[in-house]
């Protein structure tokens, strides 16, 4: 197990390898009414959709890349491409030098995936027998397997859950027992799909901490899709954001934050509350609720407006902040234009 | 990007020859099937008592029969024979029968369950078939206390037992109606796959099973009735089938209808069924899966 490697950053040498990798799914329209329904008995229209369109990416071991779009973007199609759950319409992928649609079982022992809302523990039965199954599907060796499960259970301080069954078990709880069931026989590569999706703050935090500890006790590479900002700013340097199939950026956080933001939000504490003509001098007024108000200044003036305000307003407090994450990556998905419809009705 | 360089897969793969390891999984899994299945014993003690309600209906139906007729037997079955035959049958029905099989594989196609066998290092039919076999034994050790009693009531209508050659037979015949039923239900709940919906098709084929198996009477009686084809009787064309082997087979067996170089050649003709079913089973399996991953997933 590895100890270094606390940025887990990737080393240069490459797990994942994905060249001009698409996915075309052909839906039926199916029309609204009963003629139209019998109709369609007989004659189907349907459309070719374009789930991911030529993606080319390149994952070091060790990385933890974010994969962030809208609803619908190709998001839970990519990791399923790589996962090998599905093949692709074209396009070439290679992880840890396996093809993942081959299914290899050398391939399948050493990834695993977590959706979010699909589990992998027997319900009816506590974790540890899901476990115990575990260790002798991926083979195991039976005293690194008990220090794995003890290790990762401690992580999440879970260990009084495993012997009740998992149907008792909150969302939250189960979700902490789905992560240690898929890395027991510890993965180099992890795939998750929304793993916080639904869960509280506290747990939410819990599982970012473990990710983040096994993450660096491991060489482990990581993808995880969420909606959750969060989940980025806790756990990843890279982000790839696709939008409508395709990768729209993939760079680190910060360069999001910087080639995306445009603005800054100032929050003032006045002596008494301004007049609204004063204050928009400044920027925009986001909130004016009495003599506490918030704007928005256009980052490339801030320099020169900042002191302006101090000098000429009577100013308590003032916080410079950046634009939420989530406000900059709605910008960021709103502003992706949508692709012109792909394929001709049949 | 050059994608035939060789990645790093310098990283040992684990598990790699471990002995039996395989089977060693499958077992595992058959353990953990029989300790779920155990959580639902109430179900199972109120469906093993509902089996015995339609025979009852049955053997009013046979007295009825034979009343009103002068012939001491029908197609080689008399009175006490017929009785014998049906509570027989409920025997290889327990044994071929796979309630919720076809039905659970198309429903996890469906909701998508059955990604876990395409991430996973292991096999489906294999763990389907662990989860059957725990899910009879538990069957049986509940079941075995009210058959045990009907039985006993019922020891007037039986001939006298058989030989241990035919015991032997009958027992291995039983073996093989589950695995039949087994892969046979399997296979169309493959089916899954390529419709949203099958279970319209699963009615149909329960239906189909139900008359042509021997289930709703012995097949010995189809010998007298034409099928418009010259010389073939509709026993004929029932014989080529697959069906009679998941309830008339054995128990013709027991009752001795079939003996000799004849119970030999059905025995083996049962366990090429198996087979092939097993192969079909495997074959809709491989497409199935190749299809869902085409389409979606």
């Amino acid at each position: 197990m590895h100890n270094s490697n606390r940025r887990g950053t990737g080393d240069g040498s490459a797990v994942i390898e994905v060249d001009g990798l698409a996915k075309e799914y052909r839906v039926y329209d199916k029309p609204e009414g009963l003629l139209a329904s019998v109709r369609g008995l007989f004659h189907r229209t349907s459309r070719l959709v374009e789930a991911l369109r030529d993606v080319s990416l390149s994952v070091d071991r060790g990385e933890f890349v974010a994969l962030l779009g809208p609803n619908g973007a190709g998001k839970t199609t990519f990791l399923k491409l790589l996962s090998g759950i599905i093949t692709p319409t074209r396009g070439t992928a290679r992880v840890l030098g396996h093809v993942p649609w081959e299914r290899a079982d050398d391939f399948r022992r050493r990834f695993a995936l977590v959706m979010g809302q699909r589990n992998q523990l027997w319900w009816d039965l506590p974790a540890a027998e899901s476990f115990r199954l575990h260790k002798e599907i991926y083979r195991i060796d039976p005293a690194r397997f008990d220090r794995t499960r003890d290790e990762l259970v401690d992580l999440l301080g879970v260990r009084r859950l495993v012997l009740q069954p998992v149907r008792e078990l909150s969302l939250g709880e189960r979700m902490k027992l789905e992560l240690v069931a898929a890395l027991l026989h510890e993965p180099e590569v992890l795939f998750l799909d929304e793993p916080t999706i639904g869960l509280d703050v506290v747990a939410q935090h819990t599982i970012h901490d473990f990710l983040r500890e096994v993450r660096s006790r491991r060489r482990m590479t990581v993808i995880l899709t969420t909606h959750y900002m969060k989940d980025v700013a806790a756990l990843c340097e890279r982000v790839v954001v696709i939008t409508h199939g395709s990768i729209l950026h993939d760079g680190p956080l910060e360069e999001i934050v910087d080639r995306f933001t445009t603005h800054k939000i100032v929050t003032l504490d006045l002596d008494a509350t301004p007049s609204l003509g004063r204050i928009e001098r400044f920027g925009f007024p986001c909130e004016v609720d009495g003599p506490r108000v918030t704007l928005r200044i256009d980052r490339t003036r801030i320099a020169d407006v900042l002191p302006e305000i101090l000098r000429s307003e009577g100013v308590r407090d003032v916080s410079v902040e950046d634009v939420p994450l989530e406000e900059i990556v709605a910008e960021l998905f709103r502003a992706a234009a949508p692709p012109e419809p792909a394929g001709a009705a049949r | 990007m050059n994608l035939s360089a060789p990645l790093d897969t310098a990283t040992p793969t684990p598990g790699r020859g471990v002995p039996f390891a395989g089977l060693r999984a499958w077992w595992t899994m058959l353990v953990i099937c029989l300790e779920e299945r155990l959580a639902y014993r109430g179900d199972f003690v109120l469906g093993t008592l509902m089996r015995f309600l339609p025979i009852v209906t049955q053997v009013f139906l046979w007295t009825a029969v034979f009343n009103a007729t002068s012939r001491p037997d029908i197609a080689g079955y008399s009175r006490n024979d017929i009785v014998a035959y049906y509570l027989l049958t409920m025997v290889t029905r327990a044994f071929s029968s796979m309630p919720g099989l076809s039905g659970g594989i198309a429903r996890s196609v469906r909701d998508g369950s059955i990604k876990k066998y395409l991430v996973q290092p292991v096999d489906y039919i294999g763990s389907l078939l662990a989860a059957r076999i725990a899910h009879k034994l538990v069957y049986y050790a509940i079941a075995l206390l009210p058959f045990a009693g009907v039985f006993f009531l019922c020891r007037g209508y039986f001939p006298s037992p058989p030989d241990a050659v035919t015991i032997a037979a009958y027992m291995l015949s039983l073996v093989l109606s589950f695995l039949l039923g087994f892969f046979m239900e399997a296979t169309l709940g493959m089916l899954g796959f390529w419709f949203l919906e099958v279970s319209s098709i699963i009615f149909a084929y329960m239906l189909v099973q139900y008359l042509l198996s021997g289930h709703m009477f012995p097949i010995d009686m189809l010998a007298g009735i034409p099928t418009g084809i010259p010389g073939t009787t509709a026993a004929d064309i029932v014989r080529w089938l697959p069906f009679e082997y998941t309830a008339y087979f054995p128990a013709a067996v027991w009752l001795g209808k079939i003996r000799g170089a004849d119970l030999a050649r059905d025995l083996a003709i049962e366990a090429g069924w198996v087979v092939v079913m097993a192969i079909a089973c495997r074959i809709a399996w491989w497409r199935g899966t190749r299809r869902y991953s085409a389409f979606g997933g």
